[in-house]
């Protein structure tokens, strides 16, 4: 029989999934429950990843050994890759610590571990179910660019992810500007867009640009109305701001779960453009989608950096930012003007969460997961400005792409965090805001 | 599980040992927001840095538990002057921001795979709790049955909740006794009004400092009741842990010395209650599958919470035992 899968060149990486066995034993008796004693397993599948769809890898010989290293069981790979070594029942290997080791001889010829030491793994068994165990196997793709190279191309993206930052952050200072309030909820403002853009994509099957357009649209009539539903009302009968942040921080908690109950706990990608292949420039690497998500964020901050310079509304704005009573005063509709912020930061928010869902996958959460870089890049621009949270939108990007040369890329948002702090200790009114702000 | 286990193992949870550790924390974010007027928004920081210090001394490091202990504390301190330094001169939303982005950072780094070998990564710590286990006099289940509820706890699972809720009452004691010291008074003045008090010539920015970290050490006891009664993983500290501890405050009435336990007894009730009703009615078919799922189910009492906690601070910011006029909740 052939086998498609020792195609060589590219990336063999053998993936071990677990197939975990919850036993859920509920009787409804109400005599002593019974405690289902199963064996646990050592279970996985190897999967050739070059090839779509995956092809499993057959034959390849794993041994669990226990931690006086005498051979507890071993396994080939089957037809459909998988394999399952039991190393006995739940209550005698329970807190053992075994050794899963993979024959490197077995594998498919041209495929090697991406990581030569990695062939072995010790883990601890914890629980009564099966453990899964991950291997990579094949060419090390990240260390092959030169620091500056890889610098250049990290400042693309850091570039981009700046940009998508200035996109979601921008409603949140303007509203910060024009009513004091930290809105903790923002990121699910954020998450509004992308999870429209995605329930008319996917559920209804509108093209992807116009179901952005939809979802730009719904968040602003989002932004519409939890101002008119909530903020207004708690605006008039006098609630302080900080009462104000402990209910944005139940309203986003609220929203996040309902979130999930509405779209689950996976990673969704838009139906189209999921992958496209990327221009090469020189050392940079940049899809057209990236490219395309980047220029609109330009052309939408150029847009809203005109209306608040030249037309008579930005003018407003800035004046209820400046003091709400004088603007009062002078003839200004609050009120009208807080609501339009709130309709226009919401849209902006959800053009930033839809843009972020186009370059990447996300999840119910997406957007509070970036409301740490978005108080980061508004704290480093200043609070309540306009440009200054452009100016800290794009500095926190570029630092946190950048920081993956130092620090392991799955730590880079908290590189965000120590910005943060040393901003608030140097320059707490941030690079562009005003010092009486914050006194 | 019957209808009649949903309320029984309601009561077991109303008083168990999540109650003790989710109390404890709000009995600091009681000293932090409730007499301060501080926004701590990142509490689960300060019990992760307990738990995980704990843990990684005796699991990773081979420490004795009591010099855990005393790391964690010390962590807590470290924490609370790293996360006040920058934020307590600002305004209280910088506070705020600053500790739920803290949180929410030292998550992701104790949960990291490259730092897998001192923390183990998602996984979280387990095996350190042997000097607490040893401790233990139960020899059996404690349990007891009223009116048709059968109430029963494990013997560790009441080992916790005893050695729990003696701390929360020593807790709640040194916090009635903080509270009536002039140090006491002085704080409470800084939350009604920070400049009158500078006026009068008081350190506001250190008294601020110390109420941080002292209830910063109510959450660091919590991390530890954390850690002894579950292994500590990076989930188990989720924001969301914080959102629970706040709205226990809330809804037990902040700047009241037994606020945070009440409100712990009635949120564990309710919470737990939530849960089990919509895990019954979903496994039973009550509410079709087409509505809501199991997976569904268990997002209910978070929901829930959400509107709770924007409920209470709209129509009733005192809770239940709460004086309105002793909490005059407003940034200036």
């Amino acid at each position: 029989m052939r086998q498609p899968l020792i195609r060589t060149f590219g990336l063999l990486t053998a993936v071990v999934i677990a197939v975990l066995t919850t036993a859920t034993a509920s009787s409804a008796a109400a005599a002593a429950p019974a405690k289902q004693q199963d064996a646990v397993n050592i279970v996985g599948i190897l999967l050739d990843n070059r090839t779509t769809p995956k092809t499993p890898v057959a034959g390849v010989k794993i041994t669990v050994l226990d931690d006086e290293g005498n051979v507890v069981g071993e396994d080939l790979s089957g037809k459909d890759g998988r394999f399952k070594i039991p190393i006995g029942d739940a209550i005698k290997v329970l807190g053992n610590t075994y050794t899963v080791r993979l024959d490197d001889s077995t594998l498919p010829e041209d495929s090697y571990l991406t990581d030569p030491d990695a062939i072995e793994r010790s883990f601890q068994i914890k629980t009564d179910q099966d453990y899964a165990v991950n291997f990579d196997i094949g060419p090390d793709i990240f260390a092959e660019d030169p620091w500056y190279e890889q610098a250049l191309d990290l400042a693309v993206s850091g570039i981009l992810l700046g940009l998508l930052l200035a996109l979601a952050s921008l409603g949140l200072s303007m509203v910060f500007g024009t009513t004091g309030l930290t809105n903790f909820a923002h990121g699910e403002l954020v998450t509004f867009g992308a999870v429209v853009a995605y329930f008319f994509d996917s559920d209804l099957g509108v093209p992807v640009i116009l179901a952005g357009i939809i979802a730009v649209i719904l968040s602003g009539a989002f932004g519409w109305a939890q101002d008119a539903g909530l903020w207004r009302p708690l605006r008039r009968r006098g609630t302080g701001l900080i009462a104000m942040m402990i209910v944005s921080i139940g309203l986003g908690l609220f929203l996040r779960n309902v979130y999930q109950y509405l779209f689950g706990a996976d990673s969704h990608n838009y139906t189209q453009y999921a992958t496209v292949a990327p221009w090469t420039i020189g050392p940079i690497d940049l899809t057209p989608k990236d490219f395309i998500a980047g220029v609109l964020c330009i052309v939408i901050l150029v847009a809203v950096s005109l209306v608040v310079t030249k037309t008579r509304l930005g003018k407003a704005t800035r004046a209820v930012s400046d003091s709400p009573s004088l603007a009062a005063s002078s003839g200004i509709n609050v009120n009208q003007v807080i609501t339009i912020v709130w309709v226009v930061g919401a849209a902006l928010a959800g053009a930033g969460g839809f843009l972020f869902g186009l370059t990447q996958s996300f999840d119910y959460q997406v957007g509070f997961k970036i409301l740490l870089l978005i108080f980061a890049a508004v704290i480093l621009g200043g609070l309540g400005t306009i440009w200054g949270v452009m100016v800290g939108s794009l500095i926190v990007g570029l630092a946190v792409e950048e920081s993956t040369l130092i620090i392991p890329a799955e730590l880079k948002y908290t590189g965000a965090l120590v910005l943060l702090i040393l901003v608030l200790l140097v320059r707490p009114q941030g690079i562009l805001g005003r010092r009486e702000r914050i006194g | 599980m019957s209808w009649i286990d949903v309320f029984s193992q309601s009561f077991e949870q109303m008083i168990g040992p999540s109650a003790v550790f989710y109390c404890l924390a709000a009995i600091g974010l009681n000293v932090h927001f409730g007499y301060t007027g501080l926004l701590n928004f990142g509490q689960s920081a300060f019990m992760m840095v307990a738990a995980y210090a704990l843990g990684s001394m005796v699991a990773t490091w081979d420490l004795s538990f009591w010099i855990g202990i005393l790391v964690g504390f010390g962590g807590v301190a470290v924490l609370a002057l790293i996360l006040g330094l920058p934020t307590l001169r600002l305004r209280a939303d910088y506070l705020a921001i600053v500790t739920i982005a803290a949180a929410e950072a030292i998550r992701q780094i104790l949960g990291s795979v490259s730092l897998v070998e001192y923390f183990n990564g998602q996984d979280g710590l387990f095996g350190f709790q042997q000097t607490f286990i040893d401790l233990n006099p139960f020899g059996d289940s404690v349990g007891f049955t009223l009116g048709g509820l059968t109430i029963n706890w494990s013997a560790y699972d009441f080992f916790v909740m005893v050695v729990g809720w003696t701390l929360i009452a020593i807790s709640c004691l040194i916090v009635f006794l903080l509270m009536r010291s002039p140090w006491g008074r002085v704080v409470k003045g800084v939350r009604e009004d920070e400049e009158a008090v500078r006026s009068l010539g008081k350190n506001v920015y250190a008294l601020k400092m110390q109420s941080l970290t002292i209830g910063g050490m109510f959450g660091g006891l919590a991390g530890f009741m954390t850690a002894l009664a579950h292994n500590p993983a990076p989930s188990d500290f989720a924001t969301d842990t914080t959102f629970f501890a706040w709205t226990i405050l809330l809804l037990g009435g902040a700047a009241r010395v037994f606020g945070p336990v009440a409100g712990a007894i009635i949120f564990w009730f309710f919470i737990s209650w939530l849960d089990l009703f919509f895990d019954k009615a979903t496994a039973e078919n009550l509410i079709p599958d087409a509505i809501m799922d199991a997976n569904q189910a268990s997002l209910m009492r978070l929901i829930v919470l959400g509107l709770v906690l924007m409920l209470l601070m709209i129509f009733r910011p005192q809770g239940i035992f709460g004086d309105r006029k002793e909490l005059a909740i407003d940034a200036r």
